[in-house]
């Protein structure tokens, strides 16, 4: 398995007391298998993303990724695991602005030593960003950021590609084109997907789906 | 509606405590070393000013003896004889610096009481007569040198005297300043009548508005204003961070509100109302910090003040409204100034614009580069203003030219600079690293710009305070070769030592000097022996081949720098003296004294000032042998210790008076680098939110918090190393401004510019220290964000 989770829990504290967000979630992801995580706001997809990213830890359960447990793994170690096997696309880009298009799409991949410039221009072109490349992410369109995103998190060849809403910024027409793109070359580099959406109609596109609500997985 | 709105835009403070903490710091800390240094320039002013005043010396016409002769009792009684209403008036100093006045209060006229002198009814006039009472000032009642100076005689307070100033009798002044039988000048009773044209030998002399306190200070009170006008511009760069930052976070609010019906007058004038609120409570703590600066720094300037011009400062500040009500307008008019700019676009603010911030320190390229061609020209204004101009104030719009120029070229160079690296930056965090500190500088422009101006004042009056040491020692060494200086008690005393002294050393030289007006302005002339000492060690900046031997035949005279820049005085003109016009046959340096000086052969000197006594000499003897000899002369005739004065004992002086010239100039330098540190922690911590989302995805693509603080710290090194380097020409500009222009306008002499690459290292230093105290709390907050945080970036919309 790319992604085994099991068990796991979490908690916030809040101004209001303690907020349960996540409760005994268990899931597994394929390589190659692609799987829409929906659910109301607050339900608690958003969360189980950042746990499998390990961008936060749980409170009890474990998330494995590719054979590593990330319980057993420090700070250094899961951002060391998130660099090479993880590629993330959010909601709002969350683009570099310092960089251009072209260095942001490169940037995990060079981070994580990995670059391989063919396969970046592969991507460049493949996602139509081929003339972008030198363009801030202030001169592009929200489509455009997006595909950079994707691109981004596609060079680095990971294992498993986190998605959140990554197409909750973009009208239909350019979200079904976005999502189109990103799963073809999702496939084409043999990772699994593990894609939030509040939509039934982009969540029906992937191979499988997980209902959240209340913290617990329904379907 | 008011208060509604009000209540509104108030709580933006109460959310962003930090944020309003470093709004009132940047302006206390403005307003307090501006005010400081009002506070000791009042101070010294109204010194000054008790100085002016004292016997109406602004309101009375005096009789003077014409250049070069004295006054006597006879004189006095001369001219009463002949019905001229005057009063006699002996003036002096104490071989401690103690200043004498000697009066006659029984003919003194009204316009010249001072207060706490006895009435002519009263029962201590008798007292006052015969000696036994003087009247000194409150402050310095208390000081060992009035106590050792006025033995046996009883001392009053007197509130209206200048400090270090003792007010007697003349009988009892003649004593203390062991002149007897001899006046000063001559008071003239403005009630009465004169009986004829002023008597040869005498000059009546019109009263002054100052006693030339005021105007020579002037351009040392001038260079710390100067310094302060900076501080303060260097703390509102500061405010304007925080005011700015305030808008743009408030601008969703300010939308809302106009949306709701709130005016945009109204708007306006609420901010305006919270801004001076702000402005009022941060300059009242700013005057308190600035009366504590003040407090600690005066006896630096008083030391000061009296080791350069005689001037008596007291060493104790009084809270004076004058500068306490300038301090709060200057914190209000700061504030407002600071604020204009969002004030004038909150009034043009639609009910319908976008509450997404508008990067409201984001200069763009244009933006830029528009600002680094106005820095550019008004550089060249500089340079033109430089080579027309002339005076001091051209001196002070040149610094001022010199540094806003630089200041609004320093995001473009910055940028430039960046943009040259990150080209050949290889690995991906290292052009992430470049490409994000180019990013970085429009939110850290104003706080870079403040580092700028901190740092290139520290270069340059580094840079003049080093070259004058260096240049004064050297001075010092040329200026005192002999190995002893003796000032005896009286003529007779004079003349006692010398006979048994000339057999005992190698040469005796007798140094004589006369107060005689030069150019215009109070100055001194001197007579000195023709000898090897002078011959060969004079600092001379300028000399006719044959200057000594002009000297020694009493053909031509020496003047010092001050005389020959003011008086635009070059070799071979003449000069006017009394007893007859001289040539000039050579200029010398002479730090230290901003008065007009001239030397002349002490033959020539001796027969143009025959009443002037010779009770000072220079020793030569060898110098190993100099503190042997100088405890035998002690002993054989019972000397005080300030009789005689060893070349080391003068030169520690001398330097300790310089250090502590400059001890005031370094203290505010020092400061002035504090505020913008400040400036740069405030700037760092407002824009620590707004980093988020740029550091955050780097965070999730796999670097830790940790490498990301070090490197967000690196960073803010890197920009204030940037700035230092750009703060280095700057700073030496400043230094040879300085030097050239403002010194030589200021205290009438040029110094040589020298380099001091080890202060420039010390400077890149204190600017990554500087840096690393600003950027050390917000890279440990970054470092200890919560994952939450940082994950909140993903799901807000920013």
């Amino acid at each position: 398995m790319v992604l085994t989770v099991e068990g796991v829990s979490k908690h916030y504290e809040t101004a209001d007391g303690q907020v349960q967000v996540l409760s005994g979630v268990s899931l597994t992801l394929a390589p190659g298998e692609s799987l829409a995580l929906t659910g109301e706001s607050g339900s608690g997809k958003s969360t189980l993303l950042h746990l499998s990213a390990g961008l936060d830890t749980a409170d009890a359960g474990q998330i494995v990724i590719g054979g590593t447990s990330l319980s057993r793994l420090d700070d250094a170690g899961r951002a060391a695991l998130r660099r090479v096997r993880i590629g993330l696309v959010f909601q709002h880009y969350n683009l570099i602005p310092s960089l251009n298009a072209g260095a942001n799409l490169a940037f995990q991949a060079r981070l994580a030593g990995r670059h391989d410039p063919d396969w970046a221009a592969y991507l460049a072109d493949a996602l139509g960003l081929a003339s972008l490349l030198h363009r801030y992410p202030e001169q592009l369109s929200g489509g455009q950021q997006q595909r950079v995103a994707i691109g981004r998190a596609l060079a680095v060849r990971p294992d498993l590609i986190l998605a959140d809403e990554p197409t909750g910024n973009l009208d239909e027409a350019t979200g079904d084109t976005v999502l189109a793109l990103m799963l073809s070359l999702v496939a084409e580099a043999k990772a699994a997907l593990l894609m939030v959406t509040h939509s039934e109609r982009l969540a029906a596109r992937l191979d499988r789906r997980l209902h959240l609500a209340g913290g617990r997985i329904l379907s | 509606m008011i208060r509604t709105a009000l209540t509104a835009l108030l709580s933006h403070w109460r959310r962003h405590p930090m944020q309003l903490a470093m709004l009132l710091l940047g302006l206390a800390l403005a307003t307090a070393l501006w005010s400081g240094v009002q506070a000791i320039n009042a101070e010294a002013r109204a010194a000054y000013d008790r100085a002016a005043t004292i016997l109406g010396q602004d309101r009375l016409d005096r009789l003077e003896p014409a250049s070069g002769t004295s006054l006597t009792t006879a004189d006095f009684a001369a001219l009463r004889q002949a019905g001229w209403p005057v009063s006699p008036v002996l003036e002096g100093r104490t071989v401690t610096g103690l200043r004498v006045l000697g009066v006659e209060p029984l003919t003194l006229p009204r316009d010249a009481a001072t207060a706490g002198l006895p009435g002519l009814s009263s029962d201590r006039l008798t007292d006052f007569l015969r000696g036994r009472i003087a009247l000194v000032a409150a402050e310095t009642l208390a000081r060992p040198e009035v106590a050792a100076a006025l033995e046996g005689v009883a001392a009053t307070a007197a509130p209206d005297l200048p400090p270090m100033t003792i007010l007697a009798d003349i009988g009892l002044a003649e004593r203390l300043l062991d002149r007897p039988g001899e006046i000063s000048a001559f008071l003239i009773d403005p009630s009465r009548p004169l009986p004829g044209p002023v008597p040869i030998g005498l000059t009546l002399q019109a009263p002054a508005a100052d006693d030339g306190l005021a105007r020579l200070t002037g351009s040392f009170h001038l260079n710390l204003t100067a310094f302060g006008v900076l501080a303060f511009a260097v703390g509102l760069f500061i405010v304007h961070a925080a005011i700015g930052l305030a808008f743009e976070q408030r601008r969703g609010v300010m939308r809302t509100l106009r949306a709701l019906g709130v005016p945009a007058w109204t708007l306006a004038a609420l901010v305006m109302a919270e801004l001076l609120a702000l402005a009022l409570i941060a300059g009242l703590i700013g005057v308190g910090l600035g009366y504590a600066l003040a407090a600690a720094l005066l006896p630096d300037v008083a030391a000061t003040l009296g080791g350069l011009y005689g001037a008596a400062v007291p060493g104790t500040l009084e809270l004076r409204p004058g500068w306490t009500l300038a301090g709060l307008a200057m914190a209000a008019g700061g504030t407002l100034a600071a604020g204009a700019q969002g004030i004038w676009q909150l009034m043009r603010l639609p009910p319908l614009a976008s509450a997404a911030p508008q990067a409201w320190a984001a200069a763009t390229a244009t933006t830029r580069r528009w600002q680094a061609l106005a820095g550019l020209a008004l550089l060249l204004a500089t340079v033109l203003a430089l080579v027309a101009g002339t005076g001091l104030w051209t001196g002070f719009a040149v610094l001022a030219g010199l540094l806003l120029g630089a200041a609004l070229i320093l995001p473009a160079a910055l940028a430039a600079g960046l943009a040259a690296v990150a080209k050949r930056a290889k690995g991906v965090l290292a052009q992430w690293f470049w490409a994000d500190a180019r990013h970085q500088i429009p939110g850290l422009s104003l706080a870079l710009m403040a580092l700028l101006l901190a740092l290139a004042a520290n270069v340059g009056v580094g840079t003049m305070v080093a070259s004058f040491r260096a240049t004064f020692t050297g001075w010092l060494d040329q200026r005192l070769a002999s190995e002893l200086y003796l000032t005896a008690g009286s003529p007779a005393e004079a003349a006692a030592l010398r006979a048994w002294i000339t057999p005992r050393v190698d040469a005796v030289l007798p140094i004589v000097f006369a107060e005689v007006p030069l150019s215009g302005q109070p100055g001194e002339v001197f007579g000195v022996a023709d000898h090897a000492t002078y011959r060969d060690h004079w600092p001379l900046l300028s000399a006719l081949p044959d200057v000594w031997d002009l000297l020694a035949r009493g053909e031509a005279a020496l003047i010092n720098e001050q005389l020959a820049r003011r008086a635009g005085l070059d070799l071979g003109m003449i000069l006017d003296l009394p007893g007859g016009p001289l040539p000039v046959a050579g200029v010398y340096s002479d730090y230290g004294n901003p008065a007009p000086q001239v030397m002349l052969g002490f033959d020539t000197f001796t027969r143009r000032f025959p009443d002037v006594e010779v009770t000072r000499f220079a020793l030569r003897l060898p110098s190993a042998d100099a503190e042997s000899f100088a405890t035998r002369i002690r002993q054989e005739f019972a000397l005080p210790d300030t009789a005689l004065i060893d070349q080391a004992g003068i030169k520690a002086f001398s330097l300790k008076v310089f250090e502590r010239t400059f001890a005031v100039t370094g203290a505010l330098n020092v400061l002035t680098l504090g505020v913008a540190a400040t400036a740069i922690l405030t700037s760092l911590l407002t824009l620590a939110d707004r980093r988020l989302p740029q550091l955050a995805p780097v965070w999730a693509m796999g670097l830790t918090r940790r490498r990301l603080a070090l490197l967000d710290l690196a960073r803010t090194l890197v920009l204030a190393l940037g700035t230092a380097v750009l703060a280095l020409p700057l700073g030496l500009a400043l230094a040879w401004v300085l030097l050239a222009v403002v010194n030589v306008e200021a205290f009438g002499w040029r110094l040589p510019m020298k380099a001091f690459p080890g202060d420039w290292l010390k400077l890149a230093v204190t600017a990554l220290v500087a840096a690393l105290g600003a950027g050390l709390i917000p890279a440990l907050r970054l470092m200890r964000r919560q994952p939450a945080e940082l994950m909140r970036v993903f799901a807000n919309e920013r």
